[in-house]
């Protein structure tokens, strides 16, 4: 047990990385901080265009979502940081890792958004269109609040996902919060580092989690 | 005879309209004119076309044929004028359609706001007059699944209400309703009739339109096959379809 404690939970070690630690959670934290927004905005985006129900561009974007979720994220990384800089397109890291955590999501949250928009019953666009209400603004005011509401958990969840994402900045040397534990793992032979990296993902994501289960439960009632 | 009171302005007219399904045809050569002021009931076996035809009236549906013209607005394919005719027509509909992301209050201003309403704050004392007007002030901050399908019907009425509409039309409002609020419901209607409000209804509710209803409108298959006032269509129906079809309704 003492050995255990030791290597995985050692005080000393914890007290000597946790600054370090801290620097790299806030790379982490920016990263999420910039492409959560983007990534939802872009997917609502696509869910939108789908809901244009143009075959072609219906299509387009099928091929597309498909794409971007297939790809692995790393790999994906990996093209815009190494291989697009021969195309001459040259980006900084922390511009490549939202690209790529845009790019990757905007697959995901549009189908979770298109699942929502779908959810909400066509007689709510005609009694607000029967208002005389404009149809952008139905579709905005009416009908996305519904969608959003009704996919709230699998945004939520979503959303966590990227937020642990954001890891795969270690492979362009960001030093974020896996990296910087990696980096300290290897000065201090114990895995200390990688536990403390650990509770703090757990310790920052966590209380999200729990407001997303709140507001859940507080919204139920202001459904059919 | 509260007709006899009636100014002769025509609110709605409709002149040999037909309407398809691809090859079904749903309404055949309907002509109809609703003057202002006027209370309409219009009846029929279900797939007559009634709720079509209703719909017709504020573009929720498209015509292939005919002309309707609805408080002096021709209805066409331009959004823009048929946007202009929905914000004088209120809807209810059967499943009352409130929006459940929306308080009480705020299911009556969302139109208004989004229409662009001049003064709010008038228009938020409208509502609240409305709301008492249909005795549901005091679930104003409420959101629509707190509520009973009859009170939900109210506040649908005053939704629809609250954009001032020259006309209301409302598309079986009571058929969703358990039987003890069907009562409630139509008070409001027979209130807003006997205000003077123009009032196209698709309902079976009898009472309904003796008390209320300067016409009855009776169709079957898509076509209009009879118009009387209400005392005679239900006590002396002149066509076989119409007989059979009280007939069936009365037992």
């Amino acid at each position: 047990m003492q050995a255990f404690l030791n290597n995985f939970a050692n005080v000393d070690t914890f007290v000597s990385v946790l600054p370090l630690l801290l620097s790299g959670l806030l790379v982490t934290v920016s990263l999420a901080l910039v492409a959560l927004p983007l990534s939802l905005l872009s997917g609502l985006l696509v869910a939108l265009l789908f809901a244009v129900k143009n075959r072609v561009l219906t299509a387009v974007l099928f091929v597309l979502i498909d794409l971007c979720r297939s790809i692995p994220v790393l790999v994906l990384l990996m093209i815009i940081f190494y291989a697009l800089p021969f195309l001459g397109l040259m980006m900084p890291p922390f511009v490549a890792v939202v690209l790529t955590l845009v790019i990757n999501n905007t697959g995901y949250f549009g189908e979770i958004f298109r699942a929502g928009l779908a959810s909400v019953p066509k007689h709510q666009q005609e009694a607000g269109l029967a208002l005389g209400i404009s149809r952008p603004r139905v579709l905005l005011f009416i009908v996305v609040p519904q969608a959003i509401r009704n996919v709230a958990a699998p945004l939520a969840s979503n959303a966590l996902e990227l937020a642990k994402a954001t890891s795969i900045a270690s492979l362009v040397t960001m030093p974020e919060l896996l990296r910087v534990a990696q980096v300290a793992q290897a000065n201090v032979y114990n895995p200390t580092p990688l536990v403390a990296a650990a509770a703090l993902y757990f310790i920052v994501l966590w209380p999200f989690s729990r407001l997303v289960a709140r507001y859940e439960l507080k919204t139920i009632k202001a459904r059919y | 005879m509260p007709a006899g009171a009636v100014e002769e302005i025509p609110m709605i007219t409709i002149e040999k309209m037909n309407k398809f399904y691809s090859d079904f045809h749903a309404l055949k050569d309907i002509d109809l004119a609703v003057e202002e002021g006027q209370r309409i009931v219009l009846c029929g076996p279900s797939g007559s076309g009634k709720s079509t035809l209703i719909r017709c009236l504020n573009g929720l549906e498209t015509f292939e044929s005919g002309t309707v013209t609805v408080v002096g607005i021709k209805m066409t394919r331009s959004s823009q004028a048929v946007r202009k005719a929905r914000q004088q027509v209120g809807m209810v509909f059967q499943s009352f359609n409130l929006f459940p992301h929306l308080s009480v209050l705020n299911n009556l201003l969302i139109a208004p706001r989004l229409t662009g309403a001049r003064n709010m704050a008038e228009t938020r004392e409208y509502a609240m007059h409305l709301l008492e007007r249909v005795r549901i002030a005091d679930q104003a901050g409420k959101y629509p699944s707190e509520l009973s399908g009859g009170q939900q019907q109210r506040v649908a009425i005053a939704r629809a209400l609250c954009m001032r509409p020259k006309v209301m039309l409302f598309d079986e409002p009571t058929s969703a309703l358990d039987p003890e609020m069907i009562k409630e419901v139509l008070d409001v209607m027979i209130d807003l009739g006997r205000d003077g409000m123009t009032m196209i209804a698709v309902t079976h509710e009898m009472g309904f339109a003796k008390t209320i209803a300067d016409k009855v409108v009776f169709m079957d298959a898509g076509r209009i096959v009879e118009t009387a006032a209400p005392d005679v269509f239900f006590s002396n129906p002149q066509t076989e379809r119409a007989q059979r079809f009280l007939h069936t309704i009365l037992h």
